[in-house]
């Protein structure tokens, strides 16, 4: 480990930082997924821990995703801390069956004799024109299972932090990952464990004429539009939503009862998306605050594009902008 | 198919358990049956949710948990309380699972047994990664999944054993292969000529055993637990027998197979032959039988009165188990629940 107290890094350098400081920690800390040992995982986030741990710790698996997580239940179950890599979010769904019908309920179903702290990660969101079923943004599946935990960075440091806060959490956390800002950024992260507290959305920048709200992939988009906007004297609050469940209710309803507009971003399809909690959230809380009609700006209910088409979908600055606009003139 | 002890009680070569332990064995069958027609009973009074008796299939249970350890984990099905309860899952908290309480899924801290799955074949991975986290911690202790027939033909019974002969996992998978998956007949649910012969695929080993035999189940359970345990891997058990009763309290078998077939199988009852092969050593006889009987059901009612006499979760309590901690949303929603101001 480095003796420098921070260093510039991707967000994929830093949740593999996380990884090597939880196994290095904690004896019982184990990664297990599809070509996360020698290879180090097709996005390269568990390189170099089977030199460093191991292949009891750091386990290369044949190509079972019902499998890999219904054996990591029974680990975690058993008192291990098992890290499972998902390769893309469309290759969650086989073991859907596992996370709903097990991992989420164990602890209720055994009314808190067994838990199930374990973590699952999964590589989420579109923009990299990959393959069908390699771009899929299903939090808000996961977000409807209750007993899971769902959290969504999009930054190197909380990436880190709040990988580390799941491995630590007594109960299961489901970490999706935006692959589109695996790479795209750099950033100070501190060396050694940190956590950023599950739960808590980021208030990343403030201001008083209309709240952003947004998670992930789509804080790109969503803080570059807010930036066009300061360009003209509008004064945005970005709320990085960072965890999905729980969700942070109460800060939602804090801001948005200060500017009286909301634009919520987010890359999944419209319907029953996140977006309608958060909208449904202002409606019951700070309706009469409110200047102007809650706004998403969303994926369509369409399936994910291929690459050719991606731009149709992708909520980007332009759309958010004209949602933004449409609040300020309401 | 591997036998030990004929339907007539006779001895096919030695037997694995000496007289007096299999006097215990033979009370805990008793005992099961008298818990299962209970149930069944109680399901028909409106005292029970849905029961899904395991009658005729005694002698794999309690033979295939005398084969464990006392440490050793258990993962099985919704018709496997005689199972769990020789693993130390106690009656009443069996009881209560099926009238409807959560709490009947917390067994006793030392009590290495899951409450039971629902869902058919999913949790045989989980025993995979109990016994794979014991084998990492060189324990010393494995996992038993019980299942039936049907389960073998879901993806994750695939997965499972595929997961488990790779790592050299020491999990045992018994199959109660009990002839249908509801409605389905075992020779529909798979071209295979035995069950057991699908583990020859995964590069371990698969027995096919009488299961109505208390000795061969035993036995064969034993052998692959500690083969299990001295880091060999997995092993595929297909228990032969017989589900005497419905799927459940709300099936209709006549819809299905015909009642001539329970009553060839009652012929090979796994209580009886044992009954045979003890009185054969003046190791029974009717009073003894009477005394146990009159023990077994005075032990299932003071379970039932145990059950029956909690009161239900509180309100909003049914929140409180969803996390270690509750979070806030959870708070919010027990305020709203209790009828408390949100």
């Amino acid at each position: 480990m480095s003796a420098a107290t921070s260093t510039v890094m991707t967000m994929a350098q830093a949740l593999n930082d996380a990884l090597d400081v939880a196994l290095d920690k904690d004896g019982d800390v184990l990664v297990i997924g599809e070509d996360v040992g020698r290879t180090g995982g097709v996005f390269r986030i568990t390189d170099g821990l089977l030199e460093t741990y191991g292949a009891a710790r750091v386990i290369d698996t044949p190509v079972a995703e019902s499998g890999i997580v219904g054996a990591a239940f029974g680990m975690a179950v058993g008192g291990l801390r098992p890290v499972v890599e998902l390769q893309f979010m469309g290759f969650s769904y086989p073991a859907f069956d596992q996370v709903i019908n097990h991992v989420s309920r164990i602890r209720h179903r055994s009314q808190h004799r067994f838990s199930a702290p374990m973590v699952i990660r999964i590589p989420y969101g579109g923009g990299i024109g990959a393959a069908e079923h390699h771009s899929e943004s299903a939090e808000a599946i996961y977000a409807h299972v209750p007993g899971l935990k769902v959290v969504v960075p999009s930054t190197p440091y909380d990436a880190k932090g709040l990988l580390l806060a799941a491995i630590a959490d007594p109960d299961p956390v489901v970490v999706c990952e935006p692959i589109r800002l695996y790479r795209a950024v750099k950033e100070e992260v501190p060396a050694g464990w940190y956590e950023v507290p599950i739960g808590p959305v980021g208030v990343e920048r403030e201001g008083t004429d209309v709240t952003f709200i947004a998670w992930g992939a789509m804080m790109k988009e969503t803080r570059a539009a807010a930036s066009a906007l300061e360009e003209e004297g509008v004064s945005v609050e970005v709320l990085d939503l960072r965890t999905v469940v729980p969700f942070d209710a109460d800060a939602v309803v804090a801001s948005v009862s200060k500017t009286g507009r909301v634009v919520i971003v987010h890359e999944a399809p419209r319907t029953v998306g996140f977006g309608g909690e958060v909208a449904a959230t202002v409606a019951e809380r700070c309706l009469y605050s409110l200047h102007a009609p809650p706004e998403r700006v969303t994926g369509w209910d369409s399936v994910f594009p291929l690459k050719r088409s991606e731009s149709q979908y992708l909520p980007d600055v332009a759309r958010i902008v004209a949602a933004a606009r449409r609040t300020l003139e309401a | 198919m591997r036998q030990v002890l004929t339907p007539s009680g006779g001895l096919d070569g030695t037997a694995p358990l000496d007289v007096e332990l299999t006097r215990r064995l033979y009370r805990a069958m008793v005992i099961a049956r008298v818990y299962d027609r209970k149930s069944t009973a109680m399901q028909k009074q409106g005292r029970l949710a849905t029961y899904a008796p395991f009658e005729g299939q005694e002698a794999a249970q309690i033979g295939a948990a005398a084969g464990l350890e006392p440490d050793d984990w258990v993962v099985a099905t919704y018709r496997d309380a005689a199972l769990m309860w020789a693993q130390g899952y106690p009656w009443e908290l069996l009881v209560a699972g099926r009238t409807g309480d959560e709490r009947g899924g917390r067994p006793p801290d030392h009590v290495p047994v899951l409450p039971p799955s629902i869902t058919v074949g999913g949790h045989m991975v989980h025993a995979v990664g109990l016994a794979w986290a014991e084998k990492i911690r060189s324990s010393g202790r494995i996992a038993l999944t019980s299942f039936g027939d049907g389960a073998t033909s879901e993806g994750d019974f695939h997965e499972a054993m595929n997961l488990a002969a790779v790592y050299d996992i020491g999990c045992v998978f018994f199959c109660q292969n009990n002839g249908y998956a509801i409605s389905l007949p075992r020779h529909e649910q798979t071209r295979s000529d035995t069950i057991a012969q699908k583990a020859i695929a995964y590069g371990m080993p698969g027995v096919q055993v009488d299961g109505n035999d208390l000795f061969a189940v035993y036995e064969t359970v034993h052998e692959a637990a500690e083969r299990a345990r001295s880091g060999q891997g997995p092993t595929l058990i297909e228990a032969v027998t017989y589900r005497i009763g419905p799927h459940t309290t709300a099936d209709d078998p006549t819809r299905y197979r015909s009642d001539d077939e329970a009553v060839e199988w009652r012929k090979r009852d796994p209580l009886e032959r044992v009954r045979i092969y003890l009185s054969e050593r003046d190791a029974w006889d009717d009073a003894w039988e009477a005394a146990i009987e009159e023990e077994a059901a005075g032990e299932i009612d003071r379970a039932v009165s145990l059950a029956e006499a909690m009161p239900p979760l509180g309100p909003g309590e049914i929140l409180d188990a969803m996390f270690e901690t509750r979070p806030p949303h959870l708070d919010a929603q027990r305020r709203q629940l209790v009828g408390e101001a949100p």
